[in-house]
């Protein structure tokens, strides 16, 4: 059994953090503007071709060192052009953006297979990312080690931006407060544009990730969402934290479900615990208090 | 006058030619019109659930699938001679009937479960949401999950559920041929029916006291709970209506297409059910009714003709919708009118 239990845990902590970085954007544009963008999948998938395409031109370590900027740049700028023309104008309507961007997804979704095809592109990733790393008895798949490495370091520039930059403070004070942050001279507009712009950023940093693991299709990015969405609604408004610690526990929850019972009973498993959790706590892990009727 | 015949005239004359369809039309085309009917008895849910109650389900696939699942059990186990297995669990080498198949042998076991089954299974989800509050996009989002884990619990239980290409080859319904021209025809008058009675009990539900609150905590729900009422029952027995409605739109659609599988029934057949609603209006159930068979026709005509095409033009169906025409079709007739 303990043969069986610690590879597990590795494996769901490495899950975590796929989960994370698909859903630190959502979470972040969620906190600020209580929308979810449906076509945040896609926004992986983005970053995941943007990977393959810098590195069939750079191959090698090169390569994959380009293609993190040149996906978290693309992605970002594709969010940019969504939070502009759509969700900027149905700010008031949250169900209806879930709608509209779930519309951004189907266009996406049928333009990479346009330009990629409907079978997936592999991503040729340098060797010593192939291989695994030996600790005791056990092996550790390099490519996975290096992901949950990623994963630190996003959460370590978010936190740098959030506590230490103009910027950040800007992002704090309309999240807490967005009448009073536009009161006080911050255009709240450019900090929510910046914000979604970070956010499917993050998600093309994913997508390098999804890269490395595995081909990359059209509709790689509907496999992570789901689970990304539970992570948000389990994590709690606008709080890293929060984020985090619920990407932890459904990455865990489904890696030891598996010990148990097949993949898709743990899905199952998964989406029950979230239902059971919001019970006791139905603002997810991390609650902010506020005063205000309607948070 | 025209006036008169536009407002009082035409509900009765697209009745009249609904009910001359069989008549007028081939076997094909009255088949499809029927499963596109089929489909508006779910988009009457939604109306009353998404657009006067606020609460938008991406999840509809789950509660169509119980329903179209029942019947498709039934007919499965009625079509065998006495003590043989399904095809696919031949097929998949099961040697035994599973235990909670074998009720579905009864028929009435099967018509109740279409109709009790879906709605039960609805309200039940629904208060354990709405009873912590927990409504706008998270709910949305946990009903999608609730859509996709269906679908991919259908799918891996392959000898059981007949997997991912679902239940279908059904000969008979409760002793009827389906091949039989007649049945076809009393199949497609008695969806016309249901159609019409669930849009009067709709229309009779909105208008009625309930209707009223519903939508009002939809607009202001802390004024109303300030002024004693709890939404919470509320808003169960609408998803659990429109859970029902779903489940019977479910079982009708498993009857005329021949077929009900869980690409049917996933987070992808399940946002769609949605956009069916947003075309015709939310807010409007002859709008749901109407906008969902034109769609559906829409969808049957440009999907088979250019299938690369027609996801461009559903993604920009959806986008277009919201930004532009929030009411969808009802909402421009009604501007029209005012």
């Amino acid at each position: 059994m303990e043969g069986l239990v610690l590879p597990q845990l590795f494996n769901g902590l490495s899950v975590a953090s796929l989960y994370l970085l698909a859903a630190l954007g959502l979470a972040l544009s969620f906190g600020l503007m209580r929308v979810i963008n449906m076509a945040h999948g896609e926004m992986l998938m983005l970053g995941g071709y943007l990977a393959f395409l810098t590195l069939s031109l750079v191959p090698g370590t090169g390569g994959i060192l380009l293609a993190v900027p040149v996906a978290f740049v693309g992605a970002a700028l594709m969010g940019a052009l969504i939070q502009l023309t759509l969700v900027r104008r149905l700010l008031a309507r949250p169900l209806d953006t879930l709608i509209a961007t779930w519309g951004v997804s189907l266009i996406l979704q049928q333009a990479a297979r346009d330009l990629f095809g409907a079978v997936g592109v592999e991503v040729r990733a340098p060797d010593w990312l192939a291989g695994s790393v030996q600790l005791g008895s056990m092996a550790f798949p390099t490519a996975r080690l290096f992901i949950l490495l990623a994963t630190l370091l996003v959460l370590g520039a978010l936190a740098l931006l959030f506590r230490t930059t103009r910027a950040g403070l800007h992002i704090r004070a309309v999240n807490q407060d967005r009448a009073m942050a536009a009161m006080l001279g911050i255009n709240v507009g450019r900090v929510e544009l910046m914000m979604f712009a970070l956010g499917t950023g993050i998600a093309g940093l994913a997508g390098v990730m999804l890269a490395l693991l595995g081909p990359v299709t059209p509709t790689v990015g509907q496999s992570y969402i789901v689970p990304a969405f539970l992570v948000v609604v389990l994590g709690g408004v606008g709080s890293i934290q929060g984020t985090t610690i619920a990407a932890l526990m459904l990455g865990l929850v489904s890696a030891v479900a598996q010990i148990f019972v097949d993949v898709s009973v743990a899905q199952l498993l998964l989406l029950l615990f979230v239902i059971l959790f919001l019970q006791v706590r139905p603002q997810g892990v991390i609650t902010t208090s506020s005063r205000a009727l309607d948070g | 006058m025209v006036e008169l015949m536009r407002r009082r005239g035409l509900p009765w004359l697209l009745l009249l030619a609904a009910l001359a369809a069989p008549f007028l039309m081939s076997g094909y085309d009255l088949n499809l019109l029927a499963r596109f009917m089929a489909m508006a008895i779910l988009s009457l849910g939604l109306v009353l659930l998404w657009g006067h109650g606020g609460i938008l389900s991406l999840g509809q696939g789950l509660f169509f699938g119980l329903g179209g699942y029942a019947i498709a059990m039934h007919m499965k186990l009625a079509d065998l001679p006495g003590g043989s297995l399904p095809d696919f669990m031949v097929w998949t080498g099961r040697t035994a009937l599973p235990g909670w198949w074998a009720p579905f042998a009864s028929p009435a076991f099967a018509l109740l479960a279409v109709l009790l089954l879906p709605a039960l299974a609805g309200a039940l989800f629904a208060w354990s949401m709405v009873r912590r509050r927990i409504g706008g996009t998270y709910f949305a989002i946990i009903t999608q999950a609730l859509a996709l884990a269906f679908a991919t619990f259908l799918i891996s239980r392959q000898e059981v559920t007949g997997g991912f290409n679902g239940l279908t080859g059904f000969q008979s319904l409760f002793g009827w041929q389906l091949a039989d021209q007649k049945v076809g025809r009393g199949l497609y008058w008695l969806t016309l029916a249901l159609l019409c009675l669930g849009f009067i009990g709709i229309r009779a539900l909105l208008a009625s006291r309930f209707g009223t609150l519903l939508g009002a905590m939809r607009d202001g729900e802390n004024r109303m709970r300030f002024l004693g009422y709890d939404p919470a029952p509320y808003r169960m027995v609408a998803f659990g209506i429109a859970a029902f409605l779903a489940g019977l739109s479910g079982a009708l659609f498993t009857l005329h297409a021949g077929v009900i599988s869980p690409a049917m029934v996933g987070v992808v057949p399940s946002i769609e059910m949605v956009i069916l609603v947003a075309v015709g209006g939310r807010m409007s159930p002859a709008g749901a009714i109407f906008g969902t068979i034109a769609v559906c026709y829409a969808r049957d005509f440009i999907s088979s003709s250019f299938p690369d095409l027609w996801l461009y033009l559903l993604g920009a169906l959806f986008i277009a919708v919201v930004t532009l025409l929030p009411g969808g079709l009802a909402g421009l007739v009604r501007q029209r009118r005012a």
